[in-house]
C-alpha cells in the first residue's frame, strides 16, 4: 500500500479492499501502524501505540471474513483514541506526569463497542492534559503540530485526534469534548468532529474533566465516516447512568443530500463581531446553504454573552473534585519527598500537575467554597438552564442552527499560551452547545488566503443527529470545504 | 448521685461538679447515626458487602475511585432507605432527592469525595417515640440520607507501622443511611433510649443488623448544656466515636459534666468536635485544623436525581411490617398486656414473633407474657442464649401454659417441667406421661390419703379445731409432698375443709 493510498482512506474504502481481498486486515493494520509511526514525529499526534492489541483485533477481522461472518461495520479500520478513554492493559496517561506510567484495567464502552465493530486501535493520541485546553500545549508530552500549518497548533484538547486524522495516521478517532475539545480541533485541522448529544454516547472509561460536559465523540474525514463511527459508540450504556434510553436511527441512511425546505438560523450574537477571513467563509458558506434551499434567517440566543463566565466556573467546579483522585495514595505517582501525609499530597500534585490543571482545581475550588458558592456555582448553573432555554426556543422557529467553531484559524505555537484569558475566549462559540447538552459539530468550511481550514459549526436539538448530519453532507457533497 | 470527676482537661486539672450543680443544667442533645444498609452490593457498584473478606478484594473500579469509572445507584439501597424514613414517619422527598459529593481527601477516601446528599435529603420531618421513666417522648427526626462509606485506614498491626499507614477499601461503597435527629434529647439516658429505640426499628424493618462490634451503627452526638428556664441553646460540641450503647452514655455523661464545669468556672464553651476515648472515658477536643473542613457540596453530576414514585413509594409501604409502636398498642388492645409488658415483647422481631406463635395457640396470652418474659428470658439468658436459640418451641410453651390453666397440673409441677423442657426440648405431655406427673385430681385416691395425714398429726388436728386456722396450709404442704407435687391444690384445699368440718 502506498502512503497516498492510507492516507485517503474511508471505512467504505477499507471495506471495499477486504472484501474484494486487496489487503487483509492485518496486512492494511500493519501498514497503517508503520505508516503512522513514520509519520508521527511531524505532528507528535500519537503519544504512543498499540501494536499488539492493533494486529490482534485485524487477525480477529480476517478470521471473522474467512469463516464468513460479519465483521461489523468498521471492521479492518484504523483508529486513534484519545489519551483520556481507557484501554485496557493500554497506558492511558490523560497527558499527564500524574498518570504516566498508569495502566487500566478495563475499557471505555466506546473503546468496547469500538472493536466489537470491527474497529482496530493503533494508539493513544496526545491531547492537553486532562483535556484541558485549546491548543494542545498543555500537554506534559509535548505540544501536537497542526499537519496543515506545523508552526500551528491543532486546536485542543482533542489536538492529537484531529491531527491524526487530518495527517491520515487514522482514517478515523475518538476525541472528548467538554466546551470544544471536538469542534475546535477539527476546524483547525480541516476534518469533520462530532458533539453527540449529551447522554447520546456512554462516558464509562472517559478519564472525567466535568462530569455534566464531557461527552465522546467521532473524528473523520469526511461526513459520512463520522456518522458511522457515531452510530457505532451511540447507545444506553448501564454503567453510565447519564446516558440515555433513546433509540439510535440509522445515521448514514439519513444522509441523503436533500436539505430543501430546512430552516437554518444564524444567531446575531455570533455574527456581530466576526469580521475576519473566519468570517468570509462562513459568510459563504451559508450562500451554499441557501443554494441547497436551506431557509436561512437571523435568530437571536440573547444569553450568549454569559456563556464563557458559566462555562468556566461549572467546568472548574466539577474538575476541582474529579481531579482529587490524582492524590499519589494509589495509582498516581507520588512524590518521594513527603514527610506528612499532606505533604505527600501537596508534593505529589504540586509535581504532577500542569499548570493550566492547577489553575482550574483552584479556580473550582474557589467557586465551591463556603460563602461563594451561591455567588458563582449555584448563579452558573442558572444562567446554564437560561442558556439551554435559549436553544429551546430558537428550534421551535428554526431546525438547526449555524455558527462558526471558532473566531479565528488556527493560531501559532505560543501564540496565546501566555494568556489564559484569550485562550479560553477561542471556545466562545462552542461552549454554549456543551452547557445546552445539545448535539454540535464542526464540518469543514473552506480555506483562508493562508490556507488555514475553516470549520462551520452546525448545532441542532437533542438528539438530533441525524438532522445535523443530514445537512452537514448535503454541505460537504456540495463542495463546502472548497467555498 | 456521686460526683463527675473530671480529669485531663489540661491533662492534670481534676474538677468536681456537684450533683446540686449539674442539677441546675440541662443537656441538649441531638445525634447522628449512621445506618449501614444491609444490601447484598454496595450503594454504586455490584461488589459484595460482605465482611471480614481479605483487604482489598471486594472492590472493583467504581468503588477503588479508579478513572473513568462512574456510579450506578443501587435499587435495593434506595427501598431500605425509603423503608427505613417511613419507619421514622419521614416524609419521602418530592419530586426528587439529589446526591451531592462531599469532597475532603483522605488516604481511604479513593474518589476524593464522597457521595452524599446534601441540600435535597432522600427524606425529612420524622420522628421517633422513646418510652424514659414511663413516659413516652417523640423526639424529632431532621432527616434521613442515603451515602456511600469509606474504606479503612489501619495505622497499627503491621510490621512498620510506625512509617506506614495501611488501607483496605472493601468497606468503600457500602450503602449508609445517616440519621439526624432535632436537638429533642435532654439526658444521656434519652439518648441511649432513641439509640435503642432507632436501632429496634432499623432491625424490625430488616434494613440493617445494626450489629455496633460491624460497625454497621455508628453514632455521633451534639451536645450543649443550658442553664434550666433558659430558652436559648449553648454552644454545642460534636462528640464522636460513640460506638457501643456504654461509650453513648459515658461519653454524654463526661461531657454534659465537662460544659458545666466550664460554665460554672466563668469559661466559655469552644465549637468544636471531640472525640471520645473508651480507654480514659473521656472527649478530648481534635485540633481546629483536622475538623475545619469546608467540604465544598455540589450536586453530583454523575447520577440523575433520585425520584421515588408514588408506584413504588406505594409498593414498599405495603411491603413494612408492622412497626413496635403499633404492635404494642395492639398487644395491649388484643392480649390484655399491660403497657411494660408490650414494651419488653416488642423489644426484638423475634421475642414479640415468639411470644404471637406462643400467644395464639394458648387460651391464656397474659399467662404466656408472664412466662415468656420471666422464666423464659431468665433461662436464655443465663445459658447466653438468644430468643431465636429457645429450645422450647412457642406452641409448647402454650401447651404449658395451658395445662395449669386448666387445672390439669400445679403452677409448681409447671415450673419443674418447664425446667425438664428447656433442658431437653420435649414437649410437657412427653414429660408428663415419661415421668408419671400427672396431677392427682382423683377425689377417692387424695381422700385416702388425707385420711393417712390426719390419722399422723392428731395435735394439729386438735390445734386447728381450737381455731388455728393456719394449720391448714400444714397440711397442704403434707398432701404435696406426700404426691410429689401432683395433687390438684383446689381438691385437696375442699377435701381438707371437708373432713376437718
Ligand atoms: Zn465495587
Amino acid at each position: 500500500m502506498t502512503a497516498t493510498e492510507i492516507r485517503e482512506l474511508t471505512i467504505e474504502r477499507v471495506r471495499q479492499g477486504l472484501l474484494s481481498r486487496r489487503f487483509s486486515a492485518l496486512e492494511l493494520a500493519q501498514a497503517a501502524l508503520e505508516f503512522a509511526q513514520k509519520e508521527n514525529p511531524k505532528t507528535n499526534a500519537y503519544l504512543h501505540f498499540c501494536p499488539e492489541r492493533a494486529l490482534e483485533a485485524a487477525r480477529r477481522v480476517d478470521a471473522q471474513l474467512a469463516a464468513g461472518e460479519d465483521p461489523g461495520p468498521l471492521a479492518g479500520v484504523p483508529v486513534a483514541v484519545k489519551d483520556v478513554i481507557l484501554t485496557r492493559g493500554v497506558r492511558t496517561t490523560c497527558a499527564s506526569r500524574l498518570l504516566e506510567n498508569y495502566v487500566p484495567p478495563y475499557d471505555a464502552t466506546a473503546v468496547v463497542r469500538l472493536e466489537q465493530a470491527g474497529g482496530v486501535i493503533l494508539g493513544k493520541t496526545n491531547c492537553d492534559e486532562f483535556a484541558m485546553g485549546s491548543s494542545n500545549e498543555n500537554s506534559a508530552f509535548g505540544p501536537v503540530r497542526n499537519p496543515v500549518a506545523p508552526d500551528r497548533v491543532p486546536g485542543g484538547s482533542s489536538g492529537g485526534s484531529a491531527a491524526a486524522v487530518a495527517q491520515g495516521t487514522a482514517v478515523v478517532a475518538l476525541g472528548s469534548d467538554t466546551g470544544g475539545s471536538i469542534r475546535q480541533p477539527a476546524s483547525f485541522c480541516g476534518v469533520v468532529g462530532i458533539t453527540p448529544t449529551y447522554g447520546r454516547v456512554s462516558r464509562y472509561g472517559l478519564v472525567a474533566f466535568a462530569s455534566s460536559l464531557d461527552h465522546i465523540g467521532p473524528f473523520a474525514r469526511n461526513v459520512r465516516d463520522a456518522a458511522l463511527l457515531l452510530q457505532v459508540i451511540a447507545g444506553r450504556d448501564p454503567m453510565d447512568s447519564t446516558s440515555a434510553f433513546a433509540p439510535v436511527p440509522d445515521y448514514v441512511a439519513e444522509l441523503s443530500g436533500d436539505v430543501r425546505g430546512v430552516k437554518v438560523g444564524l444567531p446575531r450574537e455570533y455574527f456581530r463581531d466576526l469580521t475576519s477571513e473566519t468570517g468570509e467563509k462562513i459568510a459563504q458558506g451559508v450562500e451554499l446553504l441557501k443554494r441547497l434551499g436551506c431557509e436561512v434567517r437571523e435568530i437571536s440566543l440573547p444569553h450568549t454573552e454569559y456563556a464563557i463566565a458559566c462555562y468556566y466556573i461549572i467546568c472548574t467546579a466539577e474538575a476541582s473534585s474529579n481531579l482529587a483522585r490524582y492524590d499519589g495514595v494509589r495509582y498516581t505517582r507520588r512524590s518521594p519527598h513527603s514527610e506528612t501525609l499532606s505533604d505527600m499530597y501537596r508534593n505529589s500534585r504540586g509535581e504532577g500537575f500542569g499548570a493550566e490543571c492547577k489553575r482550574r482545581i483552584m479556580l473550582g475550588t474557589y467557586v465551591l467554597s463556603a460563602g461563594y458558592y451561591e455567588a458563582y456555582y449555584l448563579k452558573a448553573q442558572k444562567v446554564r438552564t437560561l442558556i439551554a432555554r435559549d436553544f429551546t426556543e430558537a428550534f421551535r422557529e428554526v431546525d438547526l442552527i449555524v455558527t462558526p467553531v471558532s473566531p479565528f484559524p488556527a493560531f501559532r505555537l505560543g501564540e496565546k499560551i501566555a494568556d489564559p484569558l484569550a485562550m479560553y475566549l477561542s471556545d466562545i462559540y462552542t461552549i454554549t452547545g456543551s452547557l445546552a447538552g445539545i448535539p454540535c459539530m464542526s464540518v469543514p468550511c473552506g480555506r483562508t488566503r493562508e490556507g488555514l481550514p475553516v470549520g462551520m459549526q452546525i448545532l441542532a436539538r437533542h438528539f438530533d443527529e441525524a438532522g445535523m448530519l443530514r445537512l452537514a453532507y448535503a454541505f460537504e457533497q456540495a463542495g463546502g470545504a472548497e467555498v | 448521685m456521686p460526683a463527675h470527676t473530671i480529669e485531663g482537661m489540661a491533662s492534670t486539672a481534676s474538677i468536681q461538679v456537684s450533683p446540686d450543680v449539674l442539677a441546675r443544667y440541662e443537656a441538649v442533645i441531638g445525634l447522628e447515626v449512621h445506618v449501614q444498609l444491609a444490601t447484598r452490593t454496595k450503594i454504586f457498584c455490584a461488589c459484595p458487602t460482605s465482611f471480614g473478606a481479605p483487604p482489598n478484594t471486594n472492590v472493583c473500579p467504581v468503588c477503588l475511585g479508579l478513572p473513568g469509572a462512574l456510579p450506578v445507584l443501587n435499587r435495593a439501597a434506595v427501598e431500605m432507605a425509603v423503608k427505613a424514613a417511613l419507619a421514622l414517619n419521614c416524609t419521602i422527598r418530592q419530586p426528587y432527592s439529589q446526591f451531592a459529593r462531599k469532597n475532603y481527601f483522605y488516604p481511604d477516601l479513593p474518589k476524593g469525595y464522597q457521595i452524599s446528599q446534601y441540600d435535597k435529603p432522600l427524606a425529612e420531618n420524622g420522628w421517633l417515640e422513646i418510652f424514659v421513666d414511663g413516659r413516652r417522648k417523640r423526639i424529632g427526626i431532621t432527616r434521613v440520607h442515603l451515602e456511600d462509606d469509606a474504606g479503612k485506614s489501619l495505622h497499627e498491626g503491621f510490621g512498620d507501622s510506625d512509617r506506614y499507614t495501611y488501607v483496605d477499601l472493601n468497606r468503600c461503597g457500602t450503602p449508609l443511611i445517616e440519621i439526624v435527629s432535632e436537638p429533642d434529647l435532654r439526658s444521656p439516658e434519652e439518648a441511649y433510649a432513641y439509640l435503642n429505640e432507632l436501632k429496634l426499628l432499623m432491625q424490625y424493618v430488616e434494613v440493617s443488623s445494626c450489629d455496633m462490634e460491624k460497625g454497621h451503627l455508628r453514632c455521633d452526638a451534639n451536645v450543649s448544656v443550658r442553664q434550666r428556664g433558659v430558652e436559648r441553646f449553648g454552644t454545642k460540641t460534636e462528640v464522636k466515636n460513640l460506638n457501643s450503647f456504654r461509650f453513648l452514655k459515658q461519653a454524654l455523661e463526661y461531657e454534659i459534666a465537662r460544659q458545666v464545669a466550664v460554665l460554672e468556672s466563668g469559661g466559655t464553651i469552644t465549637q468544636e468536635t471531640r472525640l471520645y476515648n473508651p480507654d480514659t472515658g473521656e472527649t478530648v477536643g481534635m485540633r481546629t485544623k483536622e475538623h475545619a473542613h469546608d467540604y465544598r457540596y455540589f450536586p453530583e453530576p454523575d447520577l440523575l436525581p433520585l425520584k421515588i414514585s408514588q408506584a413504588w413509594l406505594d409498593r414498599i409501604r405495603a411491603s413494612m411490617p408492622e412497626l413496635p409502636a403499633q404492635k404494642r398498642a395492639r398487644f395491649v388492645r388484643q392480649y390484655g398486656l399491660r403497657e411494660y409488658d408490650a414494651q419488653v415483647l416488642t423489644l426484638s422481631r423475634a421475642l414479640s414473633d415468639y411470644f404471637e406463635r406462643a400467644a395464639a395457640a394458648s387460651r391464656d396470652p397474659r399467662a404466656v407474657a408472664n412466662w415468656v418474659m420471666g422464666d423464659l428470658l431468665g433461662a436464655l439468658k443465663a445459658e447466653g442464649k438468644e430468643i431465636t436459640e429457645s429450645p422450647i418451641r412457642p406452641e409448647q410453651l402454650a401447651e404449658l401454659v395451658d395445662l395449669i390453666a386448666t387445672g390439669e397440673i400445679s403452677g409448681k409441677l409447671g415450673k419443674e417441667i418447664f425446667a425438664k423442657m428447656f433442658a431437653t426440648g420435649d414437649s410437657p405431655r412427653t414429660i408428663i406421661e415419661r415421668e408419671g406427673l400427672r396431677q392427682i385430681s382423683d377425689a377417692d385416691a387424695l381422700s385416702r390419703i388425707i385420711d393417712e395425714i390426719l390419722a399422723a398429726n392428731p395435735k394439729q388436728v386438735e390445734l386447728y379445731k381450737g381455731g388455728k386456722a393456719g394449720v391448714l396450709g400444714f397440711f397442704v404442704g403434707q398432701v404435696m409432698k406426700a404426691t410429689r407435687g401432683q395433687a390438684n391444690p383446689q381438691l385437696v384445699n375442699q377435701l381438707l375443709k371437708e373432713k376437718l368440718g
